[in-house]
């Protein structure tokens, strides 16, 4: 049976599903309802400064795109760090990991870009016996126009320099939480390892409007008339999110630095893939705001199954194990040559596959042969582009099928090269790297 | 109990009276907007589709599906009506199980076709709740078509005309119009009158002026009208019922079904309208199912239809036999009529023989079988009745019995068009009769505005 316990810069779980800071985690109420259903830890709602709480608008705080059947893909939010009293937080903070010791509890963070506010506010938390935490650099809305939240995380030496105050002030482990909205995500990761942070988790919610109003031609969620931009994340994010996570798992620089994965999971397959990019663990938010707290029982059964199938026995055995895999352009094998193939006793005819390759492709897919509707592949326009397997509704229905070495590819007329050769030494690439006579 | 459950004879009141209702209420209720727009997001919008190639009218379903589930159905009803003016009636009537949705992929993959039928009532509802008209007449041309009959041929073809500017005059025997859409189709397929909302959707368009009684070869001749008019449209429909050619079959109490379901579709209280306790039909057609699917609603106690071939061999399409089964109608197979038995000139049963396929050719067996039965129904097809047309100046040529036309519905008379169940080669579907109506309106246009 698969381990999925998880040690996490020292912090230990059940298991390497915790609640992201959101909504969901706002108050014991919830963090217990959690921990009943199963949740390995959670990112408790981001906590602010001691004082006057901070206010919420009381119209709608999210907006969200849908896709079929009404299922949930992008939910957006302009809800601000918690809107309850700093002292409220933090007994019922140590009166839940009192309560559930064996759960990982993280306490997150957003106060002013000042020494003396992280100096005050990181005993307080140390005190609830939280078992580390969260540096919100990420809040894109709110928070940010106030210089806190994504404005410190969109400058690499503002996030540089508020790690070194926590490592300084506090004991517990440091984890920065880094925003999406930026052009790359390596630097402000680079930043925090520099300040000595012990782990990174991305991503924060990106920028967003979900919709428009038509009748009021306003921007949603609507607020008297208004909108703002607000937070994305969702099933949407995932492709970003993991595109961030591999940049920093395989940079120089920051290899190695432990990462928090967050964005879109909703599945016990979006978490394995996170931790195959390097992920140490992950955190969820909106599926659980999608569908409740139960999901997380359908996470690690299915994670538990797969890696049993696999033979995996420990979450050391999945975690980074893609990392190697992902590369630039520039070196991929520009000899490998795979064809689409349709299975035509899995194909039903619905024709979208030809239609998508002729209107924007390579009018590689027949519609008609013999008189009849038929849609297979023609192997000399194929350029395996993989456009037609993405459009078909039937599951495997269309596969990406390589040609083996020495096999003619009748698109160029020439056997498949069984030579590794990359664009590096194209003879096309003016810059091409010439052999060594 | 009510009265007259089991009464011996042709009687009324079988039932409760607040059973009818529920009895004759909408077969298919029609979706929500919440239904419909999550079963437009079941469909494909597949390329070439199977769907729009299986309709006679070839209504872009895709396009219309796809309306729907992005918040138009306004626009969603124009592409249907763009083909099919009558898009309402045929999303109540069609047998998509055997057209569209025979043919959608999702019926290939799952056996659970996009329910297209349904959502083109939806689309459709909206639009005629508004009473959004997408058609605009323009300047009349000056020219006159005379339709004969308002039933789907002759009102599709009517409403093309209009839109081309044409003048048509429909002349139509019965008091309403709407062929069999007012008069032949089962009740729990068209409720609230559903039939005359249409028709006064369609003829909203203007220059459509239908005149009720007027019935070709009785108030007026074929030679009239093309005398008259610069074009006409035959499409009168079937007026004969195909005889049971068994003994007593004159007897009180044997009604042709198509009679029977115009009653019923006409009465005012169906709790007065007479069914038997007992009741047979004779035939597999649509009609058979519908004449002994409502008999079982009217509170028959025993509705059996007979049908001289086997199940596979019945016109009604899966679906109908199933709804019949579901009502609690026997259907019997293999069985011919063979004599009406009568008490006092009063139906009390019919003879029926057992019949084999002998090669080809199908054959009474000699072995008998006796139903108990005070109503016979006789559903066993209509014919056309060519007797209309004569006092015409020349004679139109049929074929096998009614109107031969062209590819694009022309007669073998000048200025003379046909469609709908009176020509040959049609296949008795109300959507083919729109098609054949709006297309012969089509070559009509041609014809007044190059010739």
């Amino acid at each position: 049976m698969a381990d999925l316990r998880n040690n996490f810069v020292g912090i230990k779980s059940p298991n390497p599903f915790w609640l992201a800071s959101a909504p969901p985690t706002d108050k014991a109420y919830n963090v217990i309802r959690a921990f009943k259903a199963g949740w390995g830890g959670v990112v408790w709602k981001t906590l602010g400064e001691e004082g006057p709480p901070v206010v919420n608008v009381n119209g709608p705080r999210y907006g969200a795109i849908w896709g079929a059947d009404r299922r949930l893909l992008g939910l957006n939010n302009i809800e601000l760090i918690t809107d309850r009293d700093l002292q409220t937080n933090l007994r019922e903070m140590k009166q839940v990991k009192m309560d559930w010791p064996d759960r990982a509890l993280i306490a997150s963070i957003m106060v002013p870009c000042e020494e003396a506010s992280w100096k005050a506010i990181l005993p307080l938390v140390e005190e609830t016996g939280a078992d580390g935490i969260e540096l919100n650099f990420g809040c894109p809305h709110g928070m940010s126009e106030r210089g806190m939240g994504a404005a410190v995380g969109q400058v690499p030496e503002y996030i540089e320099m508020v790690v070194r105050w926590c490592k300084q002030y506090t004991r517990m482990p440091v984890i920065t939480k880094l925003t999406p909205n930026i052009t790359d995500i390596r630097k402000p990761a680079r930043a925090a390892h520099a300040g000595g942070t012990d782990a990174v988790s991305l991503i924060n919610t990106i920028n967003s409007i979900t919709g428009v109003d038509l009748d009021s031609f306003a921007p949603m969620p609507t607020i008297d008339g208004k909108g703002s931009h607000g937070g994305y994340c969702g099933p949407a994010v995932k492709p970003i999110a993991m595109n961030m996570v591999a940049e920093i798992a395989r940079d120089p620089e920051t290899h190695g630095l432990p990462i928090s994965g967050i964005g879109g999971i909703t599945t016990w397959r979006d978490a394995a893939e996170f931790m195959a990019l390097g992920a140490g663990n992950v955190q969820v938010c909106t599926a659980a705001m999608t569908y409740g707290f139960k999901i997380v029982q359908e996470m690690i059964a299915g994670l538990e199954n797969w890696m049993d199938e696999k033979g995996h026995r420990s979450l050391d055995d999945i975690i980074g194990r893609a990392t190697p895999n992902v590369t630039d352009w520039q070196y991929l094998n520009l000899n490998y040559v795979a064809k689409a193939r349709i299975d035509q006793d899995a194909c039903i005819k619905c024709g979208r596959c030809h239609i998508a390759c002729e209107d924007t492709s390579h009018q590689a897919i027949t519609s008609m042969v013999n008189g009849e509707r038929h849609f297979e592949v023609i192997e000399a326009e194929c350029v395996g582009c993989n456009l037609c397997v993405n459009v078909c509704p039937v599951e495997n229905c269309i596969t990406m099928e390589p040609l083996a070495a020495g096999v003619m590819d009748q698109r160029t007329g020439k056997p498949v090269s069984p030579i590794y050769a990359n664009w590096t030494t194209h003879p096309n690439n003016p810059m091409a790297k010439v052999a060594a006579e | 109990m009510p009265e007259g459950q089991f009464k011996e004879g042709i009687v009324g009141g079988r039932l409760q009276a607040e059973q009818y209702a529920d009895n004759f209420s909408d077969l298919h209720p029609p979706l929500d907007q919440h239904e419909a727009l999550v079963e437009s997001d079941r469909c494909y919008f597949c390329y070439d589709a199977p769907c729009m190639n299986a309709c006679p009218t070839s209504i872009d379903i895709p396009l219309f599906i796809r309306q729907i589930s992005t918040g138009n159905p306004i626009g969603s009803a124009k592409t249907i009506f763009d083909q099919n003016i009558l898009g309402g009636m045929c999303a109540r009537v069609c047998p998509t199980e055997t057209l569209c949705e025979e043919v959608c992929v999702r019926e290939v993959a799952e056996g659970k076709p996009v329910q297209i039928g349904r959502l083109q009532r939806y689309a459709t509802d909206v639009a005629m709740a508004e009473n959004k008209q997408f058609y605009q007449r323009p300047e009349p041309t000056g020219k006159t078509v005379a339709v004969v009959g308002a039933g789907p041929a002759g009102l599709a073809a009517a409403h093309r005309l209009a839109r081309h500017g044409h003048d048509v005059t429909i002349l139509e025997a019965r008091p309403k119009a709407g062929g069999l859409n007012e008069y032949g189709i089962a009740a729990y397929k068209s409720v609230d009158n559903f039939a005359q909302a249409e028709v006064d959707y369609v003829t909203a368009i203007g220059g459509i002026d239908i005149q009720n009684g007027k019935a070709l070869g009785r108030d007026y001749q074929l030679s009239d009208l093309i005398r008259n008019y610069d074009a006409v449209f035959l499409g009168m429909g079937l007026g004969g019922v195909n005889a049971l050619r068994a003994d007593g079959e004159d007897a009180a109490g044997v009604t042709n079904a198509v009679e029977f379901i115009a009653e019923l579709r006409q009465a005012g209280d169906l709790a007065a309208l007479p069914v038997g306790r007992r009741v047979v039909v004779i035939g597999g057609g649509m009609t058979a199912i519908d004449a002994a699917v409502q008999s079982k609603l009217l509170g028959a106690e025993e509705v059996t239809i007979c049908y001289r071939r086997g199940q596979e061999h019945m016109n009604a399409s899966g679906f109908e036999q199933d709804l019949a089964a579901a009502n609690g109608v026997t259907i019997r197979h293999w069985l011919q009529p063979k004599r009406v038995i009568t008490d006092a000139g009063q139906v009390s049963g019919i003879e029926l023989e057992y019949t084999a396929l002998k090669g080809d050719k199908l054959a009474g067996t000699g072995e008998t079988l006796t139903l108990v039965a005070d109503q016979v129904f006789k559903a066993i097809g209509q014919s056309f009745v060519p007797a209309a047309l004569n006092g015409s100046e020349a004679s139109i040529e049929l074929e096998a019995g009614r109107i031969k036309v062209d590819g694009e519905g022309r007669t073998s008379l000048a200025k003379v068009w046909a469609g709908g169940d009176c020509i040959f080669g049609g296949d008795d579907l109300t959507v083919s009769a729109v098609a054949q109506g709006r297309d012969a309106a089509e070559s009509i246009h041609r014809s007044l505005t190059q010739g």
